[in-house]
């Protein structure tokens, strides 16, 4: 932390490549197409006033959008050589991972900000209950952030932008998963739901603010980053 | 200003720099010369603390590159190989994000190396857009952005046209006359036209570290003549001058008026009189006779020999 003015500085520099290129609106398009096509399916088929769909697929529509999103953050920067400049600019490896997790777990928000269009049109219609959905947004910052670590992991162990995507994908689909398979495994196992990212924003997204949950994502999140730190220093 | 010793670095079972020790003076613009793959690159990365070495140590001013890596990076400007820059952003705004990652708070200072690079007309060009010239001087005020001490450039002209190559050149020597400037190059003529010192690196080994005049001068031991003649046959003039004590060769050039001949002797002779000497005691005409320089291409030859690695 000893950088921060770099931090932000590279911060900034990754939002703008984002919002330069096509690709930002074409994944935000994707993911409002998909995500409204699930909401207002519920909202006129079913009459209900509730956005409980919509955060139940976030996290597996969060698997394929969140690693398109940071896929290119360390892989370009190996393919193109520009790592070099920005390694030999006086940053601390971890300054320049924890701009790009900032950049990236940024956009995510921003993606999800026109959802927020789909909560004036039920409080026009109806009187939800705002618990679940106060806590379905922080979940799914959470769950963001925590994917968009390991969408950086990913992305700085290749230099190939498919690559990283397809192994970030494994890792947080992988996350998504676990929960549900666990009752196929010996109980002795049972333990492995705690890992299940579903499980812990399940919990967040009715509403219920549980400090484990929280530390769940915060850890996913750490971790990753001091595996990137790692990664990016272990090169030299 | 720079000294390492006895660094070494390895990828995978290929040694790129084997042990080498160096130092670099202050003022000074030095050439790192060597052929394709001889190590030029790792070794510039090392000093630039991009990469670890595996043994040895680098000092950089009064910081060590293992411990204070940040305390180098400041005094340093760095111009990676092919200038690998942010194509997606704007000229000024790819600087204004340097500046702000190095802590600049004068603006001005955009401009003003912007001025001295040439680009100050491409600013608001995407950097993408720009031919290879315009982005190697992107890179170098990049490097120079916040007026280092030290200037280290990775094959600063290659892929540029002639016309871009002396502008970059004069640029250097024109920073040189300030700064401490590293350069690699595998380009004689640029190490030649640039450099007070050179070091020529070899597999990963340095075969030579002296000053460009020292070299031409010890590392070849022969001084060249050329001269042309009229009033005499080629076979007479060749017999008359292998009496000269200490010509070691006479060889022919091509010549369709004058005869014309190259002659060697030892470097710490001077024969030059002896032959204006034979040559007007003959009464033949000497049209002109002048030192051959020797280039540093025949020291390059010479030194890395068989060594045109692969890339590392």
């Amino acid at each position: 932390m000893k950088n921060i003015n770099a931090t932000i500085s590279i911060v900034k520099k990754e939002l703008r490549s984002y919002f330069v290129s096509p690709i930002a609106y074409i994944v935000i398009t994707i993911f409002l197409i998909f995500s409204g096509f699930f909401f207002f399916k519920d909202f006129f088929y079913f009459n209900q006033a509730e956005m409980r769909n919509l955060f139940q697929l976030l996290p597996i529509m969060f698997t394929f959008v969140v690693p398109a999103v940071t896929m290119r953050l360390f892989s370009e920067e190996r393919y193109s050589g520009s790592l070099e400049i920005l390694m030999t600019l006086p940053v601390e490896t971890f300054n320049a991972v924890l701009g790009k997790f900032l950049a990236g777990t940024i956009f995510i928000v921003v993606m999800i900000l026109p959802t927020i269009i789909y909560l004036f049109s039920i409080l026009l219609v109806g009187s939800p209950d705002m618990g679940p959905i106060i806590g379905g947004y922080f979940g799914t910052v959470l769950l963001g952030g925590a994917y968009a670590s390991i969408g950086i992991l990913a992305s700085s162990l290749s230099k190939n932008q498919i690559v990283a995507f397809i192994s970030a994908w494994a890792v947080t689909f992988f996350l998504w998963l676990i929960d549900k398979i666990v009752i196929f495994l010996p109980s002795k196992l049972a333990f492995l739901q705690y890992l299940g990212s579903d499980f812990h924003f399940r919990n967040i997204s009715k509403g219920i603010i549980d400090t484990r949950d929280i530390i769940y994502f915060l850890s996913v999140i750490a971790i990753s980053i001091i595996l990137t730190v790692k990664i990016l220093d272990e090169r030299r | 200003m720079i000294s390492a010793e006895g660094i070494t670095k390895s990828y995978g079972n290929v040694r790129a720099v084997d042990n080498i020790s160096f130092a670099i003076r202050e003022g000074e613009i030095t050439g790192l010369l060597g052929p394709n793959g001889a190590g030029k690159t790792t070794t510039l990365r090392m000093l630039t603390c991009y990469l670890k070495p595996d043994s040895g140590s680098i000092k950089v001013g009064n910081y060590n590159t293992e411990e204070n890596p940040l305390e180098i990076k400041k005094i340093i400007g760095y111009l990676p190989e092919s200038a690998p820059l942010y194509g997606d952003m704007l000229v000024y705004d790819y600087l204004n994000y340097i500046a702000e990652i190095r802590g600049l708070e004068d603006k001005g200072r955009i401009r003003e190396t912007g001025k001295l690079c040439g680009i100050n007309d491409v600013m608001h060009k995407n950097i993408s857009e720009l031919s290879k010239g315009y982005k190697q001087r992107v890179g170098l005020a990049h490097a120079m952005i916040h007026d280092p001490d030290i200037l280290i450039l990775d094959e600063p002209t290659s892929g540029l046209d002639p016309n871009q190559i002396i502008e970059i050149r004069n640029l250097i020597k024109e920073i040189g006359r300030k700064k401490t400037v590293i350069l690699s190059t595998h380009i004689l003529s640029e190490v030649e036209a640039t450099c007070d010192r050179i070091i020529i690196i070899n597999k990963g080994t340095i075969v030579a570290d002296d000053r460009t005049e020292h070299l031409q001068k010890d590392k070849v031991n022969e001084s060249r003549l050329s001269i042309k003649v009229s009033g005499t046959d080629h076979d007479t003039l060749r017999r008359e001058l292998s009496s000269i004590k200490g010509i070691t060769s006479i060889e022919e050039k091509e010549d369709h008026k004058l005869i014309s001949l190259s002659l060697s002797y030892p470097g710490s002779m001077d024969l030059r009189p002896d032959i204006f000497k034979l040559i007007s005691s003959r009464g033949w005409i000497m049209y002109e006779m002048k030192p051959e320089h020797i280039s540093l291409e025949n020291i390059f030859r010479e030194l890395t020999a068989g060594g045109d690695n692969e890339k590392h």
